[in-house]
């Protein structure tokens, strides 16, 4: 479970992410929606201890990040897909493991769990964006942590890459994790999780199921009900935007 | 996953920081210009170091007496000091700032929540690779230099008064020369900015002091990074130099600061 009680996070003049409150329960996959800049990632980040919050806190089951000695074994993140170029993916995962006292057989379990055992060996600057996506769920795995983290898992997957994460994302809730996962795509986590938690400009707009928010969205589609909530929050939009925005058929 | 709310994990100190190195020494050998820029140090040592002697000797009948006054056997024979040190400040750079540049970092810190544990972790596994290959690189070039200055007569024994501790003092300074660059670059994060500080320290700074009236210049020199680091290697310490090993415990309290000062800062700093 991760309680994020009145989080804020302030970058000079920005505040990213204003008095945050919500709670992640186990066994389902809760989705965490929100526009480009609307403070998702940052959440994430101020989630895994590696942004200090401006004020409130976070907790993991009860603890926070930065006292877990073996984190990796209690939450697993896949955030941004960085990894040093020059470096294979068996070696990246290796030190991952070795710095959270995680057996060497456990790395090639998550390397064919995801799919990448051909290429563990090859240097990641090779990878394409799909790729590099599955190494950072592999690296999410590693510690076969209770709680999961997934910033945008999605992106650059190609179809059959999706079906397979989401049918990943949903075992995994299913075994009984709490399982974070953040997009943009209202449409996709319509279709992965069960659980809602919408922000705009740092803010909560909506803490709600996807069963709620579909009836709720009654004759409209999901895009547009999403857009209507978050119509508000979206810092940077273009006036032509706007008024593509506000025709129920785009 | 039947149980949803383990108990805390107690893992001690010494185990995490032996996880913490072992995964440093992964990081470190699993990066092929890494482990290139380690071979190199050696390599660069004995082919400079025989290079000068070679010259050395061939030029002595005509050198002029004051050069001749100058030459000193174990300096000579590790020529490639300056050239090594730009490879292993280079790589100490790197260790760090290519981790930040790439983004691993975030990684590498969710994974090692205690920063400074990590930093130190990092420090202390570079330390030990680069003197490794320093000292073998140090050694080796001296003992292939010696007996080609032997042709002058010019060769000096390891046994002899102060030559064992020049040649691994050598060794020593190109290690903490490293470790200041790892220090510099956890505090810059950028590696063009990092390096450009290292060698700015390490070469620009004893170069600007001279321009200094003497009387301050002989007086504040020899604290300077490079003068302090350079008197352990130094075969017969000048008058105005600390003595070999105050000046090598300056050249680490340099080296520590940056490191302590970069481990506070990591600690704060958000990625």
């Amino acid at each position: 479970m991760i309680e994020i009680d009145g989080l804020t996070k302030r970058y000079g003049s920005t505040l990213a992410v204003d008095d945050l409150t919500f709670t992640v329960s186990p066994g389902h996959v809760t989705g965490f929606l929100g526009p480009n800049g609307s403070g998702k990632s940052t959440t994430m980040r101020a989630i895994l201890g590696l942004d200090r919050p401006t004020a409130g806190s976070v907790r993991i089951d009860g603890r926070r990040y930065r006292d877990e000695a073996a984190p990796l074994t209690r939450v697993g993140a896949m955030l941004e897909a960085n990894f040093l170029p020059g470096r294979s993916a068996y070696h990246h995962l290796l030190y991952l493991a070795q710095s959270n006292g995680i057996g060497r057989r456990r790395v090639d379990e998550v390397l064919e769990l995801v799919g990448l055992q051909s290429v563990a060996r090859k240097r990641t600057r090779t990878f394409s964006l799909g790729m590099r996506q599955r190494l950072g769920i592999a690296a999410a795995l590693l510690g076969d942590p209770p709680t999961l983290l997934f910033d945008e898992p999605i992106n650059g997957l190609d179809p059959e890459g999706i079906v397979w994460a989401r049918r990943l994302l949903k075992s995994l809730a299913a075994e009984g994790r709490t399982v974070l996962v953040s997009s943009h795509l209202i449409s996709e986590m319509a279709l992965t999780a069960e659980h809602l938690i919408v922000i705009g400009r740092g803010r909560l707009i909506a803490d709600t199921t996807v069963t709620e928010f579909t009836r709720n969205a009654g004759t409209e589609s999901l895009e547009d009900a999403f857009l209507r909530l978050t119509t508000d929050a979206v810092e940077y939009r273009s006036p032509a935007d706007s008024l593509a925005y506000t025709g129920s058929e785009n | 996953m039947t149980t949803l709310t383990p108990a805390a994990t107690t893992v001690s100190l010494p185990t995490r920081a032996s996880r913490a190195v072992h995964a440093e020494w992964t990081k470190l050998r699993s990066v092929r210009s890494h482990v290139a820029a380690l071979v190199a140090t050696p390599i660069l040592l004995v082919l400079l170091g025989a290079a000068m002697a070679s010259m050395t000797v061939a030029a002595w009948d005509a050198l002029a007496p004051e050069m001749r006054a100058d030459f000193e056997p174990v300096a000579s024979s590790l020529s490639g000091i300056d050239l090594a040190q730009l490879v292993l400040g280079t790589l100490g750079v790197l260790l760090v700032t290519g981790e930040y540049g790439s983004g691993t970092i975030r990684a590498t810190f969710a994974a090692v929540p205690q920063r400074p544990l990590l930093l130190g972790s990092k420090a202390a596994v570079f330390a030990v690779a680069a003197f490794v290959v320093s000292a073998v690189g140090c050694l080796a070039a001296f003992l292939i230099a010696q007996p080609i200055l032997a042709e002058q007569d010019l060769n000096v024994g390891l046994g002899d008064p102060g030559v064992l501790r020049a040649v691994l003092g050598s060794a020593l300074y190109l290690t903490v020369a490293g470790l200041l660059g790892m220090g510099l670059a956890a505090i810059l994060r950028h590696t063009a900015a990092a390096i450009g500080t290292l060698f700015a320290v390490l070469f620009a700074l004893p170069l600007l002091a001279h321009f200094l009236p003497a009387t301050i210049s002989d007086r504040v020199v020899r604290y300077l990074p490079t003068n302090a680091g350079g008197a352990i290697a130094q075969l017969n310490p000048g008058p105005t130099d600390l003595a070999p090993w105050t000046g090598f415990a300056l050249f680490c309290a340099y080296a520590a600061a940056t490191l302590f000062v970069g481990a506070v800062l990591a600690n704060r700093r958000d990625v």
